[in-house]
């Protein structure tokens, strides 16, 4: 069943458009992350999913009701802020029943739906202090309890953890896929950080300039980039880009590129190519193969290397073939340094060709 | 070796660094200060050593050579007897005149200047920079040009000469700069806070009563110092609109001291100008760090 859905949804401020009339579908339950650059129109979205922007055209749904013109309050969404948003003059148990209070809840239920809510997050030694006296990530907790005490079916989350520090952020992560596992609400969440998007969503809709490039899960994301785009976008260090042009031969297609020439035989064409169409070869640097394993895939060749970065659990080279850039990801232990010859290789059913359009073929 | 290394590690600079308490600089700086503090302080203590001398010792004209008999006398004449044009019952009347234009006034004003800044910084509507804008220029337009429109104004609303006049002048020209303090105040206001409450169904004046109002004693503080010293201190309204019955003390105060019958009473002058400018002191004492801090949180941020 669908959850929330939106269709045609355009929002411009004045001559700016910000959502450009965009259409997306939620399944009830399911983790979906809003992933892009800055400025692409992610929160703008999830804004308008709250109702607290007003839409310029289009529909938004949540659970099969047109909410379009309802208050944020009529939706059935609890939403959790960057930073926190927390009212500092309230203690935390204030913080929670805030809105239930608002609401005109009977005591009893808010008592009932605030202790659950802590115990849910363990922050009942918390409870009496105001916001002041918490760290970030006992904040964030707290933030997360408001939603959660609200009883609603939708959390949609702006980028909750971005203002903590590394370790926290990944503790937090962890705990909130836990609870999204508990919980099994629909959950919506910005986010301009790839890696949390690929760990925590079921789906990642990608998006750029108003508009999502791609609705995907996160391994046909990483795997299958639908455009130029979404391939740079993903993955650190980014893809590799090779200039060229298709060309074919006996019944073969190769890329070729300056003093380059790639036989494509196990590269799945999406859309049938043509001879000389000038495209772009992408190729995650974790997928060259450094050494004597090499030898073992099906296309092999030698870089230079122009830079080692050790770092840690991996090491990334710089290499230089025919006058192209090449980073590669390889593990710590191989002994490559600075100014050597190395052997590569990799295999050609894992790259991505993308046309000029930006499109992949 | 040992020797050489421990031998440096005394005479080289090691741990802290020394601070000199006396040193040119410290001289001139606080030389200086004490200088221009004594320059300015010169007055008050004119004021005050004045206002406790009997009339023939100040005919000797030892200006700056304190009392050699205190008397309290000239205080209890600015209060209670000195004449203010026709009246001779002091400055109290005045005092309570200001009290009572004061305290409503600085509610009034504070009142409607702080929904005015929370609506303009959260509940943007169309239009409503333009009339910021509009609200802002108010507080260009030089007093003069508005005077003789006002008069006529308050008299076709039967306020003119009234203690309600002088409020309702008080209210509006204290508009533009408290709702300016206020609307910057809240735009230092994380956004984010706002819609948050607006998830949890709170409405306009929910989410100003409970959640912004708690939070923003300071820029109050200074709203209400601002107010009290302003409308206290104000001299060209009290004239003009409140009728001679409600003359504020400023007033008053010019009364006594420009009479030109009899005799200058130069100490009962000093001890009515003290009197008129000791609450403005008071709140000045009290709240002088509280001041300049919201100053600094409200009006920095445009």
């Amino acid at each position: 069943m669908t959850s929330v859905a939106i269709s045609d949804l355009s929002l411009s401020f004045g001559p700016v458009e910000v959502l450009k009339s965009l259409n997306l579908e939620v399944e009830e339950g399911e983790f979906v992350v809003l992933l892009g650059p800055s400025g692409c129109g992610k929160s703008t979205l999830l804004n308008c999913i709250a109702g607290l922007l007003d839409v310029t055209a289009g529909q938004i749904f949540i659970d099969g009701k047109n909410v379009t013109w309802e208050e944020p309050k009529d939706r059935g969404i609890g939403m959790v802020f960057q930073s926190y948003a927390l009212y500092p003059q309230m203690s935390v148990e204030k913080n929670l029943s805030f809105g239930l209070r608002v609401a005109g809840l009977p005591k009893n239920e808010i008592i009932e739906r605030v202790s659950r809510a802590a115990e849910i997050l363990q922050i009942e030694p918390l409870l009496k202090r105001k916001p002041g006296a918490l760290s970030g990530g006992q904040r964030q907790r707290v933030a997360i309890g408001r939603a959660l005490v609200r009883d609603v079916n939708v959390f949609l989350f702006d980028e909750p953890l971005s203002n903590l520090d590394a370790k926290l952020r990944t503790d937090l992560r962890v705990e909130l896929k836990r609870l999204h596992q508990r919980l099994g609400n629909t959950m919506i969440y910005v986010t301009h950080d790839q890696i949390e998007a690929l760990t925590l969503a079921d789906r990642i809709a990608i998006m750029k300039d108003g508009l999502i490039q791609q609705f995907d899960s996160p391994s046909n994301i990483y795997n299958n980039p639908h455009n130029r785009f979404v391939a740079g976008f993903i993955g650190s260090p980014g893809m590799n880009f090779l200039q060229g042009a298709l060309v074919s031969e006996a019944g073969q297609w190769f890329f070729n590129a300056e003093g380059l020439r790639v036989p494509l035989s196990d590269y799945r064409f999406v859309h049938p190519p043509q001879e000389g169409q000038a495209v772009e070869f992408g190729l995650r640097p974790e997928h060259i193969v450094v050494g004597d394993a090499s030898t073992t895939q099906p296309v092999t060749m030698q870089v230079d290397t122009e830079l080692v970065e050790p770092m840690g659990a991996d090491t990334v080279l710089w290499t230089n073939v025919a006058g192209h850039a090449l980073t590669i990801r390889t593990d710590s232990e191989s002994n490559v340094k600075t100014g050597d010859n190395i052997n590569i290789g990799f295999n050609t059913a894992r790259v991505s060709i993308f046309s000029e359009n930006g499109e992949r073929v | 070796m040992d020797n050489t290394l421990s031998n440096t590690a005394l005479t080289e600079p090691h741990g802290p660094r020394p601070k000199r308490l006396i040193s040119t600089r410290n001289i001139v700086l606080y030389g200086f200060l004490i200088v221009a503090a004594l320059y300015w302080l010169l007055p008050l203590y004119v004021m005050i050593i004045t206002s406790l001398k009997g009339l023939p010792e100040i005919r000797m004209g030892n200006v700056f050579s304190p009392p050699v008999e205190i008397t309290f006398a000239p205080w209890a004449k600015a209060w209670d007897s000195a004449c203010t044009g026709l009246y001779c019952e002091g400055l109290k009347v005045g005092f309570w005149n200001s009290v009572k234009i004061l305290i409503p006034s600085t509610i009034i004003s504070i009142t409607i200047a702080s929904v005015n800044g929370y609506a303009l910084s959260f509940w943007r509507f169309k239009g409503s920079e333009i009339f910021f804008t509009i609200l802002l220029f108010g507080a260009f337009i030089p007093y003069q040009v508005m005077l003789y429109p006002l008069v006529i104004i308050l008299r076709e609303l039967h306020l003119f000469s009234s203690l309600g006049g002088v409020v309702l002048i008080h209210t509006i020209f204290g508009m533009p700069i408290l709702t300016l303090l206020f609307r910057n105040y809240f735009a230092s206001v994380p956004e984010e806070l706002f819609k948050a409450a607006r998830v949890d169904g709170a409405g306009f004046w929910r989410i100003f009563l409970q959640i912004m109002l708690p939070m923003s004693l300071p820029i109050f503080v200074v709203a209400i110092i601002l107010q009290v010293t302003g409308i206290w201190n104000d001299f060209l309204f009290g004239i003009i609109y409140a009728g001679t019955h409600n003359f504020p003390m400023t007033v008053q105060l010019n009364n006594i001291v420009n009479s030109t019958q009899g005799v200058k009473e130069y100490n009962v002058n000093m001890a009515a100008t003290l009197l008129t400018g000791l609450l403005p002191l008071i709140v000045y004492f009290i709240s002088g760090k509280l001041f300049v801090r919201g100053i600094a949180a409200g009006a920095v941020k445009g």
